[in-house]
């Protein structure tokens, strides 16, 4: 590999040093992110080197073409050559300068950082800490296996400011209610898997975008030299919320990142006492509006009116057209009759939130709500939207439920 | 239906040489001639319907949010968008100027078999609408519009796709079904139809890139007629083959996708590709450079095509030799397609030019699909494509390749065989402007799409972050203005297609023009070639 | 060919026809029918068989036009020629049609179903996210969530079968060189016999699918091992029974008095499929029974 750095010293150092000015500039503007990572950082040095490569070549092709078309044109050059094709020694070679160029271009100049990089990449051995990353139609969820602990990432931009009713912050769309927190200066192992359709994870400072794909394992690895804030997002067609599911990662120094597994083990502890607490309707119903509106606007709408053939409504006594199947998974379940959306029986609801339908968009909530967050997500469902079910919904039942499934 | 009755039937049609009257000389047509020129204005037509939807994507995108479509339509929209200017734009015009040409080019009386060309084409219309049927079925309540996958239609979110995406699979059935007569016809016509003394080796270089674009055809599209098959057993009939939970896998389908899915694009590139030697010898007054360098790329290209499909997989977490072994290979390609460009600009060196709208547009082509083409070369390394994969900077490279190739390669080709084909000149005044407002107006497009994509925007999402703003605002107004100066090239045609004014066409057309369609009066004969030409 | 040497007369350009549009229009019928059928949509049914009935009708109407040509003479050697590498060009693009099925196979058994039991390798890092812990790697499988199933023993019927394709082929070469050498008895026996082999070998893969929903539980949802089985001797059945029908049209055709010993293109397109689908089937044997 010292042949290669040597190489590549010597590359940045000519070609680098005619570009540095450029390179700076552009930062500025367009270019990538600056790098965080080691992966990062080779893929950036290979991106410049392509730039300058292509625009060589570009603007070699194009001075030809444009001095040929002034030099050639009928007005300059009255008779028109009769070559077909080289002749003699001296013209083959000339000819075939190009492809020679172009050859070295390809596997030398070009193909030997690529190799390096690439095995760097894939050189997951050594990592001082996993994160299993789960993607879900369209948001992320995180758990730290060592640490005991995980949450979903759900996207936080509010509606109103998606439909254009709210000024956009600053951060729009690409803005969490929970960020993935990594300690810098440590090889982080992540595994990925997707709990429905193909998605990709991707942060650009970070030089690494890996496709998850359902029922499959994959992995990379990052080490992030420097604490901030870094923002990417879902890569992969993944359906109507794929615009909607941005990740947003926190690299904080060693120290301070174990302060934060602490604080986020005692919250996670705090949530679980909450599910043998007990709450008045109002407080469920204000809790359940804020779950409502994060984690189920997506697909059921702000308005509960959902979108027609794809996500039922949550309001009762409207109607819905869908494919026969779906209306009969949720006719099975009482949610459904005579064309209209009713509100079914309690422990059904519970069930479909909990553990999602099977085979249909409508995930599993179990692993990312609290008994108290769905308790509160129903107690609001059957009682707004025009609902007035008057349910109360307490955690516990909710809890048990999960618990004796 | 006893002989006598159809040899006289046969007679007739050798006798007279007018083409049929009324709506059935389309219908029912043999014509190369006629099956070419409907096979032509189809494509044009769904060039127009693509367009259509890429002003619909490009106003969406216009600002941050939405205001034009749900995230839902806007899905539906790229991939119907995708698959008609892909299928039913560029390929059915390729096809159509084969039809029209190749039989004109080796000097043969029409296609080989006649009807099966007319199946051929008739398959298309029959294709294009159950694409866009699941958009009428919903106005009217039925299902959920059209498919909304993209035009990569991945597995599993194909499988969770509404009924629109089984229209699109039989679809892509038919259009496989069509290719794929379009290409046995092209192959025998071209193997059997021959004028005595055009041998293998003095075919017109356009004619030797249709014959390596139908080997292609045959050679990878029933790969993805067999997965569009597995993908409705899947949804429909409980198979695994996409699904980890029966020891499938959702990455098979990409491997079969891409597997058509990129030699599709040479088959996109290659007819043009051919068609602009002729085209620059004509304005160069030159004879072609490098023919047999041409030829054999083209089979190089063909050959090589069928091995690199995993390029666009680097991210999908394939195994590191294989993708070492895809990014090799991909780079290896690059050669023979800069063997053509080398020859291009050989055709043109030392000519003696002149600037008409085909030879602008020729030039175009050069240039844009030389931006295209370089980009490619940048993608194809597997590490940096982690970054570029799945950006605007790969939408950027792909329409660079695609309207810069193709596209630019069809007007230039429209513009310098439509004299031939009506007897009458368009308007050159209109052509140069369109010309010049085409380039202008796709830079002002897609440049702006690179460093979108350099600087993080990901494709086909309907709302970006704000710091993408301000590029995709230039985008969008480069879209509307690349729309509108379309509306002048198809006035253009059309004028001269139906219109009385335009000068009268010569035979030979060009001053540099050179082929056995030019010693045929313009418009050609309905039939043409009963007796071979002698070559020489 | 031989040296016929002919005068030249002008290619055969035929009439303008109704059928490739009519056709066209059969196979939107059918493509639409099938697609609002497996959605359970309105008029599923109804829109498929109208595409059926119409595309019957027209592929008879179309090759009753073609023969009729024939016989009336209007073809030589280059129409003839032209229809020969047609049907071979046709006959390749299925072959890549097989052959894609047989990679999705491979691929299935060599690839998928290892890397899926790979995340459980006791060393692996990734064991402790192991979706599906308990996947062990062999084939046949039926993927980690699949139901068990059993599978068609090779050398019982599929062996059989093998054997009257394999004959098949050469009673339909027997027919073939009965032709040629003018004995016209031979032909209609040889084609008989080839017929009637074919129809027993579909006769039998019937029986043996429906065994293998009721006694083996192999079915379309036991994993990739069915879904592969399922496709690759589905679509093969399929070719033989398109293969026995253009034979059956063969006989009768012979019956009628068509083809002479130097002209019978028809006959032979016909053999070349039935030997393409007897190859499909040898490969089939090794490589979905056997191995
Ligand atoms: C006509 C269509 C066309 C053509 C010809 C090409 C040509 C090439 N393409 Fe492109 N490509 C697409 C259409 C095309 N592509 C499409 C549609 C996609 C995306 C599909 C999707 O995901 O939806 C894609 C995606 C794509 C990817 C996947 C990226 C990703 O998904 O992450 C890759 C990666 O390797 C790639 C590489 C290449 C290469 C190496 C070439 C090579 O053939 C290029 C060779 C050419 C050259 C090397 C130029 C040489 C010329 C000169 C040196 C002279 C220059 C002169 C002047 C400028 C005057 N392409
Ligand atoms: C040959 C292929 C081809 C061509 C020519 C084009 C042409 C254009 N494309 Fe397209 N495009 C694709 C193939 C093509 N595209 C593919 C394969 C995809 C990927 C889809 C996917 O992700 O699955 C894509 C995706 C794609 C995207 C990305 C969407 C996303 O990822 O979210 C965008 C965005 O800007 C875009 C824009 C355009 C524009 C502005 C044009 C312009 O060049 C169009 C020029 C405009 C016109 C021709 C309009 C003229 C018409 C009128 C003015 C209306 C008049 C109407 C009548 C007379 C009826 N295209
Ligand atoms: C990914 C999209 C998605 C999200 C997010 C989602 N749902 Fe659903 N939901 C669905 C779909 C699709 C169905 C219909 C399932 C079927 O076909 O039976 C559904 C059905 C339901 C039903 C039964 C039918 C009805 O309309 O009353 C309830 C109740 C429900 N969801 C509640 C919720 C709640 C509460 C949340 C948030 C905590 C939520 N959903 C989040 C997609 C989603
Ligand atoms: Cu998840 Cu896109
Ligand atoms: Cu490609």
């Amino acid at each position: 590999m010292s042949g290669e750095k040597v190489l590549r010293l010597g590359l940045s150092g000519v070609i680098g040093a005619a570009f540095l000015p450029v390179r700076a500039q552009a930062r500025a503007f367009y270019n990538f992110q600056t790098p965080v990572t080691p992966i990062a950082r080779d893929v950036l040095f290979i991106h410049d080197l392509f730039l300058v490569i292509i625009a060589i070549l570009f603007a070699a092709g194009i001075g030809l073409l444009l001095y040929t078309v002034y030099a050639h044109s009928r007005r300059r050059h009255r008779t028109a050559a009769t070559f077909t094709q080289p002749v003699g020694r001296k013209q083959w070679l000339w000819a075939s300068t190009p492809f020679v160029a172009l050859l070295i271009i390809d596997y030398v100049v070009l193909g030997i950082p690529a190799l390096h990089s690439i095995w760097a990449l894939a050189d997951t051995r050594g990592a001082e800490m996993t994160v299993q990353v789960t993607a879900h139609q369209w948001h992320w969820q995180y758990q730290y296996p060592a640490y005991g602990i995980g949450f979903s990432s759900d996207l936080s931009t509010p509606a109103r400011q998606i439909d254009d009713r709210a000024p956009k912050d600053k951060h729009f769309l690409l803005e969490v209610n929970h960020p993935l927190v990594l300690p810098t200066h440590e090889k982080v192992l992540l595994v990925l898997a997707s709990s429905d359709v193909i998605h990709a994870f991707w942060v650009p400072a970070f030089g690494v975008k890996q496709d998850v794909v359902p029922g499959y394992l994959r992995q990379t690895w990052v080490e992030i030299d420097k604490p901030g804030v870094y923002r990417g997002q879902c890569a992969e067609l993944c359906g109507v919320g794929h615009a909607f599911m941005p990740i947003v990662v926190q690299a904080v120094p060693p120290a301070q990142f174990q302060h934060w597994v602490a604080a986020e083990r005692a919250r996670e502890a705090a949530v679980q006492a909450t599910a043998s607490a007990t709450y008045s309707e109002a407080q469920l119903i204000l809790r359940g509006r804020q779950i409502f509106q994060s984690n189920c606007a997506a697909c059921h709408q702000s308005n509960g009116l959902g979108l027609p053939g794809a996500f039922p409504p949550i309001a009762a006594g409207h109607p819905f057209a869908a494919s026969a199947p779906m209306l009969a998974a949720l006719r099975a379940r009482g949610f459904y009759r005579h064309g209209l959306i009713v509100e079914g029986p309690v422990p059904n609801h519970i069930r479909i939130v909990l553990h999602g339908i099977p085979g249909t968009p409508m995930p599993s909530f179990a692993a990312q709500l609290s008994a108290a967050d769905i308790a509160a997500v129903i107690t609001y469902e059957r009682n707004d939207f025009g609902n007035h079910t008057g349910d109360v919904i307490e955690p516990a039942t909710v809890a048990a439920l999960k618990d004796g499934h | 239906m006893s002989a006598a009755n159809l040899s006289s039937e046969q007679s007739h049609a050798q006798h007279h040489d007018a083409p049929p009257r009324g709506i059935t000389r389309w219908l029912y047509a043999t014509n190369h001639k006629d099956i070419g020129v409907m096979y032509l204005v189809f494509g044009v037509l769904m060039f127009f319907v693509g367009g259509l939807l890429a002003e619909l994507i490009r106003s969406e995108l216009l600002t941050p949010t939405m205001r034009v479509l749900t995230p839902e339509a806007y899905n539906q929209v790229i991939t119907i968008h995708g698959l008609v200017m892909v299928f039913a734009a560029v390929m059915p015009i390729t096809t159509g100027f084969a039809n029209y040409l190749i039989p004109l080019m080796i000097g043969a009386p029409d296609m080989a078999l006649p009807r099966l060309n007319n199946w051929g084409f008739w398959l298309l219309p029959a294709a294009a609408v159950l694409l866009v049927l699941p958009w009428g079925l919903k106005l009217i309540g039925i299902g959920t519009g059209t498919i909304d996958t993209g035009w990569t239609m991945y597995a599993p979110l194909s499988i969770q796709a509404g009924p629109g995406a089984d229209f699109a699979f039989v679809a892509v059935l038919l259009l496989g079904l069509s290719s794929t007569m379009a290409s046995i016809n092209i192959l025998v016509t071209v193997a059997q139809q021959r004028a005595p003394g055009m041998s293998w080796l003095r075919l017109p270089v356009f004619v030797w890139s249709w014959v390596i674009t139908a080997l292609l055809l045959i050679a990878v599209f029933p790969a993805l007629m067999a997965g569009c098959i597995m993908q409705i057993t899947d949804r429909h009939f409980g198979t695994h083959f996409f699904s980890a939970s029966g020891g499938g896998d959702p990455v098979l389908w990409e491997h079969i996708f891409w597997f058509f899915g990129h030699p599709e694009v040479y088959i996109l590139l290659l007819p043009t590709a051919g068609l602009l030697p002729h085209i620059l010898a004509t304005f160069a007054r030159k004879p072609l450079y490098g023919y047999k360098a041409q030829v054999y790329s083209f089979c190089a290209i063909g050959v090589m095509s069928i091995v690199v499909w995993a390029h666009h997989m680097f991210t999908s977490g394939m195994p590191t030799d294989v993708n070492i072994y895809f990014m090799l290979s991909t780079m290896a390609i690059s050669v023979p397609v800069a063997v053509l460009f080398f020859c291009w600009f050989g055709t043109i060196w030392r000519g003696s030019m002149t600037f008409e709208t085909p030879m602008l547009f020729a030039l175009g082509y050069i240039v844009l699909f030389g931006i295209g083409g370089l980009t490619g070369l940048v993608l194809s390394d597997a590490a940096a494509d982690q970054q570029y994969h799945n950006t605007y900077f790969l939408v950027a490279h792909f329409h660079y390749a695609l309207f810069g190739g193709p596209i630019m390669g069809i007007f230039a080709a429209l513009y310098y065989y439509l004299p031939k084909m009506t007897g009458r000149m368009y308007s050159e005044i209109l052509g140069r402007w369109h010309f010049w407002l085409t380039l202008a107006a796709f830079n002002l497009v897609f440049m702006p799409q690179f460093l979108l994509g350099i600087a993080g925007m990901p494709r086909r999402i309907p709302d970006y972050a704000l710091q993408f703003a301000p590029l995709n605002m230039v985008s969008s107004i480069g879209a509307f203005a690349l729309g509108a100066t379309q509306l002048l090239f198809l006035y253009n045609i059309l004028r001269t297609a139906f219109g009385t004014s335009g000068a009268v066409a010569s035979a030979r057309v060009w001053e540099g023009s050179s082929g056995l369609e030019f010693t045929l009066p313009s418009p050609p004969p309905f039939h043409t070639f009963a007796t071979p030409p002698a070559i020489d | 060919m031989n040296a016929v040497t002919e005068p030249h007369r002008p290619y055969y350009i035929p009439n303008p026809s109704p059928y490739p549009v009519v056709l066209s229009g059969a196979l939107f019928l059918l493509g639409l029918g099938a697609a609002l059928r497996v959605n359970a949509l309105t008029a599923g049914w109804w829109v498929l068989g109208a595409g059926a009935l119409l595309a019957v009708y027209v592929l008879f109407a179309w090759f009753g036009r073609v023969i009729g040509e024939s016989r009336a003479g209007v073809y030589g050697l280059q129409e003839d020629r032209a229809f020969r590498w047609g049907m071979l060009w046709f006959i390749t693009s299925e072959v890549v049609f097989f052959a894609s099925l047989f990679g999705v196979l491979f691929y299935e058994r060599n690839i998928a179903v290892p890397w899926l039991a790979s995340f459980n390798a006791p060393h692996s890092a990734l064991a402790p996210f192991s979706p599906w812990p308990h996947f062990t790697a062999q084939w046949p499988n039926g993927g980690p969530a699949g139901q068990g199933f059993e599978v068609v023993n090779p050398w019982g019927i599929p062996a059989l079968n093998t054997l009257l394709l394999l004959s098949s082929g050469v009673t339909v070469t027997w027919a073939h060189a009965g032709l040629r050498a003018g004995r016209r008895t031979q032909l209609k026996a040889g084609l008989a016999l080839t017929i009637a082999l074919g129809v027993t070998f579909l006769g039998f893969q019937l029986h043996e699918f429906s065994e293998a929903y009721r006694v083996l539980g192999l079915t379309l949802h036991s994993g990739v091992y069915g879904a592969t089985f399922f496709i690759l001797t589905g679509f093969h059945g399929l070719h033989v029974t398109i293969g026995a029908i253009m034979l059956a049209a063969m006989l009768a055709r012979t019956w009628r008095g068509d083809f002479t010993p130097e002209n019978h293109f028809a006959f032979e397109a016909v053999t070349w499929y039935w030997h393409f689908v007897d190859v499909v089937w040898l490969m089939l044997f090794v490589f979905v029974y056997w191995l």
